[in-house]
């Protein structure tokens, strides 16, 4: 079994299927620069040319309309941003452009597009250096939301969010970057739309996106020393979401956490408690808790920071609470 | 007295395809009035020579992008009428299956990807298509058209900038019809210098009188030749008119007192009257160039017929093509 970085699993996925398919191509900002995309894409306008590998002006809204059109037109682009944060620049193209055209058309043209977005946060970066907005574009019909937790993943779904024939917003996290795990060498997708069970458990079951799943699984590591077994859920795919595996789990474990490091409002977790809180109210023993971000910008500050972002310690004394008041600490 | 030395036949087929929008578009005109059809219809009377000029020019498998005035750019580039007709009148045998309206037309078959309302969308889109015809080396040229307003929004420069720096082979015609909705363009903008804006980019430029068809396919004829061959875009700005609205059939809609200067001048320069005056002094009788009328006229009379008769879309289908593959 070959063990490889998540960058180096997602650099070697834009490899192959820039070797394998010659409808692709990537633009976006800082794929010529050394650090501009974390080794993500090093080297790449050096193997396959910059005609396919292009480092782009300082137009969002331009390059990501570009994509669109190319897509329109037969290839298969993957439009990339550095930071998720100044995407919004091309919410236009992406949200009244490629999520709709398939449907306003009759689907008589459609948009094989791939939107990879980085969410580059921490460091006292600040406000604008820190967004993570999956939920805006998980509101979106016509927009399909991947965001891989794995190494595994962040190769599996670049692949298949190219292959899809559908606009993909493919979203990594760079705290994500040097985990690793297995990665073959062959080129395998991963399945949009299903989520991967991370850890088996009986009393509580945690949903978890990108970061968090990461951060769940040593949450629930320290939790299983205090008897409570947690089960672990990597929604891998934001939209569509993989509502049958969770629901299977909250029948089992009857108690639901959702951990998203993203903001409260209207988030990730929200749709996912509204959706299981309506379909799985028998089975629940407990309100539904969502782990997330405050409703506030990001701080700069260290110190602030430390507060602002979420983690393991945040899901720990997250799923306590829910034990708390029971008989024993653990289930009943 | 008109001259033009392009054959007589060409100059004929121009003339079919420019009296063809305008019977088209006043006959929607017609049946938006009679409340026939509800979908907000942006009529293209007055500016026919643009479309036309620059789609005389284009192979079929060349592209062509619009916006909510798009109609007179689908008949142009030969899109099938009946399924425009039956598209604004939102029938299930529409271009669009009803769920496009007037403002969501295409017709891949000859080009059309898609036309949308979204003020200067298709502009980048257009750059993109010839980004991939780049790519492919496939000598297609993609044709963004668009009004004035649509130079105001950042999605313009952007992409001027790019389609400069990558020698994309794109055309941007902006017609500009002095009026975004009812503001004039000295409402909103400091010069009348659209054209400029080539410069600024690196992007070739040229202005044109967008009511002389023989003036507009002469700048598309030198864009599109520089486009296949390597050198990059152009920039076409067409100086023309809409006589009705801004949208709808009405004359008078969005009229100030200058508007209503405006109208009366540019109707003297009718753009169809102006190609037949040249068909005239070549030589055509009146009872040839006026022959196509005829042949128009029964079109536009199936084509409504068809769209009358077609059935309105299924709810069952509701859903349907929101994905590709769903």
């Amino acid at each position: 079994m070959r063990t490889l970085s998540y960058v180096s699993a997602l650099r070697e996925a834009h490899a192959q299927l820039l070797s394998q398919d010659s409808r692709v191509f990537i633009i976006g900002q800082g794929l010529w620069s050394p650090w501009y995309a974390g080794g993500s894409m090093q080297g790449l306008e050096k193997q396959f040319g910059r005609d396919r590998v292009i480092d782009s002006p300082v137009s969002e809204n331009a390059t990501t309309g570009l994509a669109v059109g190319a897509a329109l037109a037969g290839m298969r682009p993957i439009v990339f941003h550095p930071r998720m944060d100044f995407m919004l620049l091309a919410v236009d193209p992406i949200v009244n452009q490629a999520a709709n055209w398939s449907y306003m058309f009759a689907g008589k043209v459609k948009v094989p597009l791939v939107i990879r977005a980085v969410i580059n946060r921490g460091g006292e970066q600040g406000a604008q250096h820190a967004q993570a907005l999956q939920a805006m574009f998980m509101h979106i019909p016509g927009l399909k939301v991947v965001m891989p937790a794995t190494a595994y993943d962040a190769k599996g779904l670049l692949i298949a969010a190219v292959n899809d024939g559908n606009p993909v917003l493919y979203i990594d996290d760079r705290w994500l970057y040097a985990e690793s795990g297995h990665v073959p060498e062959e080129m395998y997708s991963a399945p949009i739309g299903t989520a991967a069970v991370q850890r088996r458990g009986r009393d509580v079951t945690i949903v978890a996106t990108s970061i968090m799943v990461k951060e769940s699984v040593l949450a629930a590591e320290m939790l299983s020393r205090e008897g409570i077994d947690c089960e672990v859920i990597d929604l891998r795919s934001i939209k569509p979401w993989d509502r049958d595996t969770i629901l299977q789990s909250v029948a089992k474990t009857r108690r639901l956490v959702i951990a998203d490091a993203a903001w409260h409002t209207c988030g990730v977790a929200a749709e996912i408690a509204a959706t299981i809180g309506a379909e799985a109210f028998g089975h629940l023993r407990h309100a539904i808790l969502r782990i997330t971000l405050p409703d506030a910008p990001a701080p700069s500050s260290a110190a602030l920071e430390a507060f602002y972002f979420i983690g393991a310690a945040d899901v720990v004394s997250g799923v306590r609470q829910m034990f708390c008041g029971s008989s024993k600490k653990g289930p009943a | 007295m008109p001259h033009s030395d392009l054959p007589i036949s060409l100059l004929r087929r121009m003339y079919r395809t420019m009296v063809l929008i305008r019977r088209f578009e006043e006959a929607v005109a017609d049946r938006v009035t009679a409340g026939e059809i509800k979908t907000p219809c942006h009529l293209y009377i007055g500016q026919e020579a643009v479309a036309t000029g620059v789609c005389s020019v284009l192979d079929r498998e060349d592209y062509v992008w619009g916006g909510h005035r798009s109609h007179g750019h689908y008949i142009a580039k030969g899109g099938d009428i009946r399924a425009l007709m039956a598209e604004i009148f939102c029938r299930a045998t529409g271009c669009s299956e009803g769920r496009g309206g007037s403002m969501h037309i295409c017709a891949p078959e000859v080009g059309i990807l898609g036309t949308v309302p979204l003020v200067a969308a298709t502009i980048p889109l257009a750059a993109g298509a010839a980004l991939a015809s780049k790519l492919r080396n496939d000598r297609r040229v993609s044709v963004s058209f668009f009004g004035d307003g649509a130079t105001e929004e950042g999605h313009f420069h952007e992409t001027l900038n790019i389609a400069g720096l990558y020698r994309l082979p794109v055309l941007f015609v902006c017609e500009n019809n002095f009026y975004s909705s009812h503001l004039h363009l000295s409402e909103r903008r400091v010069c009348d210098n659209i054209d400029s804006a080539g410069q600024l980019h690196g992007v070739a430029s040229v202005r044109v009188d967008g009511n002389d068809v023989l003036a507009v396919r002469d700048a598309a004829t030198r864009a599109v030749d520089r486009a296949r061959n390597g050198m990059g875009p152009t920039l076409i700005e067409c100086r023309t008119f809409r006589w009705r609205g801004h949208v709808g059939p009405s004359w008078d809609m969005d009229v100030g007192i200058k508007r209503k200067d405006d109208l009366k001048q540019w109707i003297e320069r009718d753009p169809i009257r102006l190609l037949r005056e040249v068909l005239l002094a070549q030589g055509e009788s009146p009872e040839e160039v006026d022959a196509v009328e005829t042949e128009c006229g029964d079109l536009i009379e199936d084509a409504v017929g068809f769209a009358k008769n077609s059935p309105e879309p299924d709810p069952r289908q509701l859903l349907q093509h929101v994905f590709k593959y769903s």
